[in-house]
């Protein structure tokens, strides 16, 4: 069953916003643009908070659908921008909107000094009206104009300080490594369609396809999966498409705080779970999706560990992390996979913004070796970041220790033991590191240089206030995931369930069992950081000296970045300037244009010599000419 | 009366020592002059052929023909006036400036 809502408002709030930050942003003041920037996402939430409140009241399993206006239409294929709200759909709303909220009231005091506010908050706004977009969508093609929404605005963002020429070459990585993702994305697509039309079912609904997918058969099924995960691995930062994501950083800190935690990089999972149904016809596919979600979640753990810039670590955080919900979604448990969806864009969100609290206290300054001991100068950075920190490494009763355990019990009880072990492993490792980069700059002694330890300050409230409201829905986000049979039990689960079903364990275990042992590993990780950077900080450099081959390796992130620069850059940068530029363009092409003006030229050149200017030449020629004439005339008469 | 062949051979006659008076000679004047013993071969033609078939339309035509030719010579003559003043030679070797 349906009711109607007016959904397209959700969208209409931010998009009002777009074309006032752009059109009449630089003619008004520096505070109308804040209001307006953070007001539009703010009654966005309002409005999808009102949808949700509604769609409470309706029978599990119900969604809110609005059609806007016919798009596509030709014989029986018909798209529609429509809109449709079911309860994914309402959880991904509320967190992008409601964080997407916080982060925009940040960026008022965070881009308190930059000239191009109105520049920044329009695309802030394209960005979260792009996601909304996204996740709203009631058939793939209009999720596919969100999906290249976010990738555009990712861009635009990233190099947002584009006078810098690494940042504006940071975009561009990362818009071309998302294209690459893209069009794996349309091709799975395309073979959706193709293969449905192959049984005359023309469509690209979410509905439809789900009532269709069986004529979709196993192998077709995963081989559309396999393509659009492909599309997710380029969106949500997995291997082998992983590299834009650290590189992202360079944008403002709130931007980070937007694409890691509230858009862009969750749509993939989202996609996976909107489309479950496929995935639970392709297990291959699935299959694929899990391993890829688990070796990327340790791979980037591994990395984060040695990095030295605060928001480095963090952005290894968030691939390692994203591979825990592809995880999830891989074994089947959607729920717990967007459960930690939503646990991580609270913490992510708050570990981003109190980083970029820091990197503005410290005026720019990102290199944790010359920070330390700031919780004295930066008391609620300090705490909130705490609160982050202890969700990230699923400590409870902090938000993430629920989503992860879901994670991990399903990746178990699914009979995934190896992805399991390397996610237990993973959790250890993020312990590791996320209190290294506590421990580093908020504690032990100050490496902070005199001049900038001079500015040092806590953030303006604009900045501590949406700090300190996901600092509460880092602590009490996961409670609406307790383990069944804890007092309200998993009302997540149950709310989610009519859209990505149930996830079936194929064994039973004692689920204290194993949330005891993640927990070990968490605090095992937390032990190891406090030994080596509170207890004997000399200790880090000594064992990185012993390991030092081990330790460039991590530091220089596995030399993926110059593997792919050497075996994919250059070769195509080769192809391109001296086969297509060189070789097609410049000498075949122009060669031709250039070919045939020289005939042109020649040709006149010679032909210009009769105009010898002598009259009595001309005469001459005028002589032969009318002799000619007569002697065909006088051929003519005496034949 | 002579028949009309004979005028008809001392025209063509005529008419090709003017050709190559045009074609051969190198003062102005001279060609100007071959250029008027054309017209007036053709002329003579025109008035044998007409006499010759009764008809008045060859010596009407003549008339036409020596109108043309007298405004024809005014500005010829003007030309090459003009001409000398600026060159001081009336050679037609010399008058090749519009040339590639």
């Amino acid at each position: 069953m349906a009711a109607n809502f007016p959904l397209g408002l959700i969208l209409l709030f931010p998009a009002l916003g777009v074309v006032f930050n752009l059109f009449l942003g630089p003619r008004t003041s520096r505070g109308t643009v804040n209001a307006v920037g953070a007001g539009v996402i703010g009654a966005a939430f309002v409005a999808g908070a009102i949808a949700f409140l509604r769609l409470l009241a309706m029978p599990a399993g119900a969604a809110l659908v609005s059609t806007l206006w016919p798009w596509i239409e030709a014989g029986s294929f018909r798209i529609d921008v429509a809109l449709r709200f079911d309860a994914l759909t309402a959880v991904m709303v509320l967190v992008v909107s409601g964080v997407g909220t916080l982060i925009h009231i940040y960026s008022a005091g965070y881009m308190a000094e930059d000239e191009d506010y109105a520049r920044f908050f329009t695309y802030m706004n394209l960005f979260v009206l792009s996601m909304l977009t996204l996740v709203l969508a009631d058939n793939l093609l209009l999720m596919f104009v969100g999906w290249e929404g976010v990738g555009l605005c990712s861009y635009l963002l990233i190099a947002f300080w584009y006078t810098n020429p690494q940042f504006a070459y940071n975009g561009r990585k990362a818009f071309i490594v998302n294209r690459i993702g893209d069009a794996g994305f349309v091709l799975g697509i395309l073979t959706l369609v193709s293969v449905l039309a192959s049984h005359g079912v023309w469509t690209l609904n979410f509905m439809d396809l789900r009532a269709h997918i069986n004529l979709v058969g196993p192998a077709m099924a995963t081989v559309i999966g396999i393509l659009l995960f492909v599309g997710a691995t380029g969106k949500s930062a997995q291997i082998p498409l992983y590299v834009w994501l650290p590189d992202a950083m360079v944008g403002p800190t709130p931007v980070s705080a937007l694409i890691h935690a509230a858009t862009m990089v969750t749509a993939g999972v989202y996609m996976i779970a909107r489309l479950h149904f496929l995935y639970d016809l392709g297990p291959d596919a699935m299959e694929v999706v899990a391993i890829v979600g688990t070796v990327t979640s340790f791979f980037a753990a591994t990395i984060a560990i040695t990095q030295p810039d605060i928001k480095r670590v963090l952005a290894y955080s968030t691939i390692s992390q994203l591979g825990y919900m592809f995880m999830a979604v891989g074994v089947g448990a959607f729920s717990a996979g967007i459960f930690h969806l939503m646990t991580h864009a609270f913490f992510k969100a708050l570990l981003f913004l109190c980083a970029g609290s820091v990197i503005h206290g410290m005026s720019g300054e990102q290199d944790m070796n010359k920070m330390g001991g700031l919780a004295r100068k930066m008391p609620i950075t300090c705490a909130t970041m705490w609160i982050a920190t202890l969700a990230i490494t699923a400590i409870p009763p902090f938000a993430g220790f629920f989503s992860k355990d879901l994670i991990l019990s399903g990746a178990y009880t699914s009979g995934h033991f190896a992805l399991w072990l390397i996610g237990l492993i993973t959790a250890g490792l993020t312990g590791l590191y996320m209190f290294r980069l506590i421990f580093m700059t908020f504690h032990g002694i100050s490496r902070v240089e005199p001049e900038r330890a001079h500015h040092l300050h806590e953030s303006p409230s604009s900045m501590t206030i949406p700090l300190i409201a996901l600092a509460a829905l880092s602590v009490v986000g996961g409670w609406v995931g307790l383990p069944e049979g804890v007092l309200w039990g998993n009302v997540f689960s149950h709310f989610l369930s009519g859209s990505v079903g149930v996830f079936k364990p194929s064994l039973e275990v004692s689920e204290f069992m194993l949330s005891t042992l993640s927990l070990v590993f968490a605090l095992s990780g937390l032990a190891i950081a406090y030994l080596f950077y509170i207890k004997y900080p000399g200790l880090p450099t000594v064992l990185a000296w012993r390991v030092r081959a081990f330790y460039q390796l991590l530091l220089e992130k596995y030399y993926i970045d110059q593997i792919y620069d050497t075996m994919v850059s250059r070769p195509l940068f080769f192809i391109a300037q001296y086969v297509l530029f060189r070789g097609i363009d410049h000498y075949t092409i122009d060669g031709l244009v250039d070919a045939t003006g020289i005939t042109m030229e020649v040709g006149g050149d010679a032909a210009r010599r009769i105009e010898t200017g002598n009259v009595q030449h001309y005469a001459l020629v005028y002589l032969l000419g009318a002799v000619a004439i007569a002697a065909f005339y006088l051929y003519l008469v005496l034949r | 009366m002579a028949p009309p062949s004979y005028f008809m051979g001392l025209s063509a006659i005529l008419f090709c020592i003017g050709v190559a008076g045009v074609m051969l000679r190198r003062n102005v004047i001279i060609i100007f002059m071959s250029i008027e013993l054309m017209l007036n071969a053709v002329n003579l033609a025109f008035v044998a052929l007409g006499r010759a078939w009764g008809s008045v339309d060859g010596q009407a035509i003549v008339f036409f023909v020596m109108t043309v030719a007298a405004a024809e010579a005014a500005v010829g003559l003007g030309i090459i006036l003009a001409i000398f003043r600026n060159r001081a030679t009336i050679n037609a070797d010399e008058f090749n400036l519009m040339r590639w």
